[in-house]
């Protein structure tokens, strides 16, 4: 499809009209972006860089300034077309207890199928699918509130999947979560893209879980500066940390050994590559 | 002597309903004066109800509580002393800010406690410098800073009571790498400097790793273990079992001892494991050294 989701020349301001004269702070400054149908692409950047506005343009909650953005095929700018796109690019936010409406997690799951106004019978087909991609079928008649963090944040990615979207973004999903609630949210993810074909556009603060995606974009002050695969991503430790990032563990210890003088590699962004490499590290001497 | 000390400490939520539920189950604890504690568990651990129970939010259903050697007991007058001794600061601080300016909200705990106006002054000038904030924000309003401007503002109102014990819940949360590692060195800091007992509730092991001397860890309720934290992080398997997880490098390093390699398995931060592994490439590279 083109333009599937697509940044051109994207200015947005953020005005507040309570000062006077209104202060006006501009986040996005002129970004350009692409990102093409079933990529799973990462989205870094400081607080403060503008990658959650960015988010937001591309499912027509904010509408640029200046230039264009387009989201499976429409201008965001086209009013005929907001309920298209809002179907199609689904958002998961941080912090699941503001995103689940109903009491039981079924119904939540219905929720925006039934303001679609989908037959109930296709209603029952695809919550019942929605619930066991995200591995929470046996909750269905549970009550969302006493779930662990990351069973609610699943059941809401579910409320978005039962919608059948061809994308969804995430902001930050996992930030509130235990390790084993992020572990279950990434695997949910990296199952939707690889089996389903969605695509995916993950906002993370953790390195490692941008490591998991096919491409990291990094986002500062309003513009991408760097735009590419994890392993080129990361290998460049300077750069990330002087805008405010880091890069995983592994990376960095490859990084410092190399700086040492000793052959490894920096692209080394998984625990397995890292393993691999310093055990030959050490069978050569 | 233990800085703080529990004896039996239960509690248990909606007793007598059919929502009962032992959030802290029978946990006996001594933390020694100027620790640097790491609090980890999984969501629902009964974490965040222990450390409320330190500065007597939450009162225990049964067993015993000692704080700097005194019994905390249900006295009005004497929880108000207990109060000023612990600092509790929550996750998301910013959003208890209230004052009109961030001098009047750092000035809300130490006046409080009765302090004198060039007392207060004195700690607060002091605390600005220790979060690390520019003296001239303190006539602005807490709500001109960015975020993590503001969530400074609020650790110095809690700071500036120079508590004995400091405990924050996830201080680094929702914060990016640079501003997490803003805030957590600036507690580090806190630490050298004041000798005072600081407890830091975490889901990022990478944090506590490289943080904390001592980790506390509980799991369903009860108290796992309490241990220094390169003994906490040896147990990997236990914690991955009761949906924790040590840091990567630690598995690195795991892995390659698994495999065979003559090397220690004590590694929790990226600074050490560099060392270590340079040290013994050297070694090998020039083994008559």
């Amino acid at each position: 499809m083109q333009n599937f989701l697509k940044a051109e020349r994207v200015r947005f301001s953020y005005v507040n009209n309570m000062e006077n004269p209104p202060v006006v702070n501009e986040v996005l400054k002129g970004i350009d972006i692409e990102i093409k149908k079933g990529e799973f692409v990462a989205v870094l950047g400081h607080n403060g860089s503008g990658k959650s506005t960015l988010a937001k343009c591309f499912n027509a909650i904010n509408l640029p300034d200046e230039g264009d953005v387009y989201a499976v095929g429409f201008n965001t700018k086209d009013e005929d077309k907001i309920l298209d796109i809002r179907q199609n690019v689904g958002m998961v936010f941080q912090n699941p207890d503001n995103q689940l409406v109903a009491t039981i997690v079924e119904e939540d799951v219905a929720f925006a199928l039934e303001n679609m106004g989908v037959e109930p019978k296709e209603i029952r087909r695809r919550v019942d699918e929605a619930l066991k991609t995200v591995g929470m079928y046996e909750y269905r008649e549970h009550a969302p509130h006493k779930l662990s963090g990351g069973q609610k944040q699943r059941v809401a990615i579910a409320g978005i999947i039962a919608m059948e979207p061809e994308c969804i973004l995430l902001d930050e999903p996992t930030a509130m979560l235990d390790p084993k609630g992020r572990r279950e949210v990434l695997k949910t993810i990296r199952k939707l893209n690889r089996e389903n074909g969605v695509t995916i556009v993950l906002i993370t603060h953790y390195m490692e879980e941008a490591a998991l995606a096919d491409r990291v974009v990094v986002v500062d002050k309003g513009q991408v500066i760097i735009d590419d695969v994890p392993e080129k991503v990361f290998s460049q430790v300077e750069k990330m940390k002087s805008v405010g990032l880091d890069v995983p563990q592994v990376t960095e210890l490859c990084w410092e050994l190399k700086k040492a003088g000793f052959d490894v590699s920096t692209e080394i962004i998984s625990e397995d590559e890292c393993v691999e490499a310093l055990y030959k590290l050490f069978d050569k001497g | 002597m233990a800085i703080i000390k529990t004896e039996n400490l239960t509690y248990v939520y909606g007793e007598g309903t059919p929502f009962r539920k032992v959030a802290v189950d029978d946990v006996n604890l001594e933390i020694e004066e100027g620790e640097m504690v790491g609090v980890i568990g999984h969501t629902g651990s009964g974490k965040s109800t222990l450390i409320q129970h330190f500065n007597g939010l939450l009162q225990a259903t049964s067993g015993k509580i000692f704080i700097d050697g005194e019994e905390l007991t249900k006295d009005k007058g004497k929880l108000r002393d207990v109060r000023f001794k612990v600092g509790l600061v929550f996750q998301y601080p910013e959003y208890q800010l209230f004052e009109e300016t961030c001098y009047k909200d750092i000035a809300f705990g130490p006046k409080n406690m009765g302090l004198s106006d060039e007392e207060i002054d004195k700690r607060i000038r002091e605390t600005v410098k220790l979060v690390g904030l520019d003296e001239k924000l303190l006539d602005k309003s807490p709500f001109e800073l960015s975020g993590g401007q503001k969530r400074r503002v609020a650790i110095a109102g809690v700071m500036a009571m120079n508590p004995k014990i400091l405990i924050l819940d996830e201080p680094a949360s929702g914060l990016d790498p640079k501003g997490r590692d803003k805030i957590l060195g600036l507690i580090k800091e806190y630490h050298q400097e004041k000798k005072n007992t600081v407890m830091l509730v975490s889901h990022s092991m990478e944090d506590v790793a490289k943080n904390a001397s001592k980790i506390l860890v509980m799991n369903k309720a009860k108290l796992f273990c309490y241990d220094d934290t390169e003994k906490v992080f040896h147990r990997a398997d236990e914690l991955t079992e009761m949906g924790l997880a040590v840091p990567q490098i630690t598995r690195v390093f795991n892995r390659l001892k698994a495999m065979g390699v003559d090397i220690n398995d004590d590694v929790y931060t990226v600074k050490y494991g560099t060392r270590l592994l340079l040290d013994i490439l050297n070694k090998k590279q020039h083994p008559d050294l």
